[in-house]
């Protein structure tokens, strides 16, 4: 471990960076060395001003002040291009990659001249495949980008990068898309590619993998930079605590004897275009209950959503909420049903961001007394009702009349639980419901669904976010391709095993090669 | 994403202001001056003698006045028209086409068919034309929600339909066989002609039903679940559906609503002011409410004025290109530059501009 005043092997400088957008300052004075052969994680819960910092950095904005210096020159700002020729690389949250290309087209992509690259391609082909060899980043060349898995695509990001000589490689939430296998697949070729004098910068708001992967942390909150820790001397705790500025209470659950049946699914199953959405889907969710349901994004789950939402009808199976067949699908009954749904995309389902607060929080029943009489809103009634969701919930807003869409996410989830919780819902649909939120508003998300399940609610929990399961769930099913695996209690779950299932093993016919 | 080197840039507001309600269309009424100044500049004639000659024409004597109101009427309907579909995001380029569906039943029902005295026949022959224009919009909103057939193009094509069907009309059943072989309908019989508002003037009494429109259509904006079901659809179908909200329907009524409102801008016209339906009886008045509803801001009150701002640029200019020799395409320019300006200007309510 080499000494940080060290200034001999430092690659990266950033010096001073100031980024204003209007009002507010997304990077206040940020500085920081990079050294060759290491892992820096920035860490920082979202809008702390990670991927400001980052894009300054690559090129996309412009800083206000400071300068940023690679392999002691300066880079001229605003140049995507200029990073690029530094051997600065990028690894973008969400790919920038040609889907109807091949691997090695993809990888190319950019680095040869529009005639003739076709000459090339052998030589091309052999610096991928040593590559590819050197950091354990095994792709298929020649498949098109479109058939890989996620992990594959990442892998690709990552080679793109390394084949363009990249010496500095920045990686934004690589993991948010990943299975836990693949997670540490990836950290094995991080310490690959730190072994080989490249330095990495590794942007998370996930505590464990910076713990796991990273030999120093920089905490950024509100723009600031406000700590920086050797990872060998900090315990997740500490960063948490850094990262939001005050200390975290963890969620309690505590043991509560079931309710009675609220939901079940019966062998449901939904068409999708070529493949089955859904196949052959039951589970039970029982009153004082949370069910959560972990899979990689994309295996059925959202179909899961929709059909309890009311959104879209199963084909076929049977839908029973508290021992009825529910034989309409249609999203008024399953709210007039007492179902409350936290859907997944707040912006463009949860919420309608150009109507106004108190205007939202009727959007489900404002046809009920007392809302509307003969088809008139009494208004002053919708008003009562968003003051006090503003005020129970914590909503930070400039008042009832203001326009939803200027909530930060977390104030516009914490409106969407204030407007579902006041139906004092038997059962509660929450699909994603931290993602995208800070650690204090992810804290108040949690506090409100146990205090349901207190009050006797049945939850479905569908997340991403392991840990998030791992704390919440009394029992815990897998999504895979549209099949459901049978519950596992809470106590018999063990992480690599979850970790499996969410990559094929154990489900029927199924068998995944991974 | 911001591009960089840019010397000037859009951010996102944070807040929303108030002020751009009343900045936006008093810069929209300048830009269209200024514009309009220097248009009489080339056209040889001083820009103040040419407003002077429009704002005289318009509102400069009585007469004029009323003309203006009298042109503002079929506006105010046709803008109510747009006004109201595209809060909902139905986009009706139809108005035209129910206008002259309103305008038709008026001939059918009000050259004699119905003798009955002017209290009743007046409301019937409304009614009717209300519902002959809400049905034409009706069909293609149910292509629309059914079939995801685009409303801009069917509704667009319908007004051609309908000016051949209109033109079939007039040459057939609907003939005035004392019309001198003109393509031109019997006129209507008095009672159902709809009163004047001033003695041995134009304006009549399709004005103050106009009004009455634009308050009712407020006053559902404002107070009813419709008009929250329609803020709702029209901002974010996805989010309306998932909430409960029975999108199709609220298609369907917004269409009810838009093609009745359009409907009556035919059946004033052609009962208070034309007395009988000839293939000229609207210069666009469908297409212009368009511009009427954008530069009101979608907001049913803002229409009357909206509406009258256009009608005396139209009145004022033709009586200045009678008085200064400037053409009276000029009054074009201007509604067409306060139109733009206005648009620019709402974009400002959602962003600023930052110069780098």
């Amino acid at each position: 471990m080499s000494d940080s005043s060290d200034t001999s092997d430092v690659v990266l400088r950033l010096s001073g960076i100031t980024k204003r957008f209007g009002p507010l300052v997304a990077n206040d004075a940020i500085s920081l060395d990079l050294h060759r052969g290491e892992v820096l994680a920035l860490l920082g819960e979202n809008g702390a001003g990670k991927t400001t910092l980052m894009n300054i950095l690559f090129g996309h904005y412009v800083a206000d002040e400071g300068t940023i210096e690679a392999f002691g020159v300066v880079l001229p700002p605003g140049s995507p291009k200029a990073a690029l020729a530094r051997g600065i690389g990028m690894v973008h949250q969400h790919f920038t990659l040609a889907d109807n290309l091949t691997v090695l087209d993809n990888v190319v992509l950019g680095t040869e001249p529009l005639w003739r690259a076709r000459s090339r391609h052998a030589k091309a082909r052999g610096r991928l495949a040593e590559l590819s060899e050197t950091f354990g980043l095994a792709v298929k060349s020649d498949a098109r980008v479109a058939d890989l898995s996620v992990g594959e695509r990442q892998r690709v990001e990552i080679l793109k990068a390394l084949y363009r000589d990249a010496r500095i490689l920045i990686l934004d939430e690589p993991t948010a898309v990943l299975t836990p296998q693949e997670t540490e697949a990836l950290f094995a070729t991080l310490q690959k590619l730190v072994e080989r004098g490249l330095a990495i910068i590794f942007i998370s708001h996930k505590l464990h993998e910076v713990m796991a992967v990273s030999r120093r942390v920089i905490v950024l909150r509100q723009g600031r930079l406000v700590a920086e820790r050797k990872t060998s001397e900090t315990d997740r705790h500490d960063l948490a605590e850094l990262m939001v500025g005050r200390a975290i209470p963890e969620p309690k659950v505590e043991p509560i004897s079931l309710g009675s049946v609220a939901l079940s699914l019966q062998s449901v199953t939904l068409e999708g275009e070529g493949h089955p959405r859904l196949q052959d889907v039951s589970l039970e969710l029982h009153g004082n209950e949370i069910v959560g349901i972990a899979g990689v994004s994309g295996n059925g789950q959202g179909a899961l959503a929709e059909i309890i939402s009311g959104i879209v009808a199963p084909s076929g199976g049977t839908v029973s909420l508290f021992g009825q067949p529910v034989r309409h699908f249609d999203p008024a009954r399953m709210v007039a049903h007492g179902i409350a749904r936290i859907p997944e995309d707040r912006h463009a389902v949860g919420v309608v961001g150009d109507l106004s607060l108190e205007e939202n929080v009727i959007s489900a029943r404002y046809r009920e007394a007392p809302f509307s009489r003969r088809g008139l809103v009494d208004w002053k009634k919708v008003r009562e009702f968003a003051t006090r969701i503003i005020a129970d919930y914590d909503v930070r807003c400039p008042g009832p009349q203001a326009a939803t869409r200027l909530l930060s996410g977390g104030n516009m989830q914490k409106l969407i639980l204030g407007r579902e919780m006041a139906r004092e819902p038997r059962i509660i649909l929450a699909n994603q419901p931290t993602r995208g939120l800070d650690i204090g508003a992810v804290g108040y998300v949690h506090q409100q669904l146990l205090k349901a399940r207190g009050n006797g609610a049945g939850i479905l929990l569908i997340s991403e976010d392991l840990d998030e399961l791992l704390v919440l769930s009394d029992r815990v099913v897998v999504m895979y391709r549209g099949r459901m695996s049978p519950p596992i209690a809470r106590s018999d779950v063990a992480i690599r095993h979850l970790g499996l299932m969410m990559a094929g093993h154990g489900f029927a016919g199924q068998a995944h090669a991974a | 994403m911001v591009s960089p080197g840019k010397p000037m840039r859009l951010e996102p507001r944070t807040e929303s202001g108030r002020s751009i309600w009343i900045v936006a269309p008093l810069a929209a009424i300048g830009a269209s001056f200024l514009v309009a100044a220097i248009l009489a500049l080339i056209g040889g004639a001083s820009p103040f003698s040419v407003f002077a000659a429009v704002i005289n024409g318009a509102a400069g004597t009585q007469f004029a006045f009323l003309e203006t109101l009298t042109r503002a009427t079929p506006l105010i309907f046709t803008g109510l028209a747009a006004a109201v579909a595209f809060r909902a995001k139905l986009w009706n380029i139809g108005a035209e086409a129910q206008l002259y569906a309103g305008a038709i039943m008026t001939v059918v029902l009000g050259t004699g068919a119905l003798p009955l005295p002017g209290p009743v026949v007046i409301p019937m022959i409304m009614a009717a034309g209300v519902m002959a224009g809400a049905l034409l919009l009706l069909g293609p909103t149910w292509l629309k929600t059914r079939f995801g057939v685009d409303e801009v193009v069917t509704t667009l094509l319908l007004n051609f339909v309908m000016v051949l069907f209109v033109s079939m009309l007039l040459d057939g059943v609907l003939k005035d066989p004392m019309g001198l072989g003109w393509p031109q309908s019997k006129r209507v019989v008095a009672d159902a002609t709809l009163p004047k508002l001033v003695q041995g003037k134009r304006l009549h009494l399709g004005f103050v039903i106009a009004i009455g429109a634009a308050l009712v259509v407020w006053f559902i904006n404002a107070r009813t679940t419709f008009g929250y079901e329609m803020r709702a659809v029209g901002f974010n179908p996805r989010a309306a559906r998932f909430a409960g909200i029975p999108v199709n329907r609220v298609m369907a009524k917004t269409a009810l609503l838009s093609g009745g409102l359009a409907a009556l801008a035919g059946v004033s016209e052609v009962a208070g002011l034309k007395g009988n339906l000839t293939l000229d009886l609207s210069p666009g008045f469908g297409y212009t409410g368009i511009v009427v509803a954008m530069l009101a801001v979608l907001h049913p009150i803002g229409v009357i004025a909206a509406a009258i701002f256009v009608a005396a640029m139209f009145v004022g200019a033709d009586a200045m290109s009678r008085t200064v020799g400037v053409p009276t395409y000029i009054a074009n320019v201007m509604v067409a530059t306060a139109l733009l300006t206005m648009v620019t200007a709402m974009l400002f309510t959602r962003f600023r501009l930052r110069l780098s």
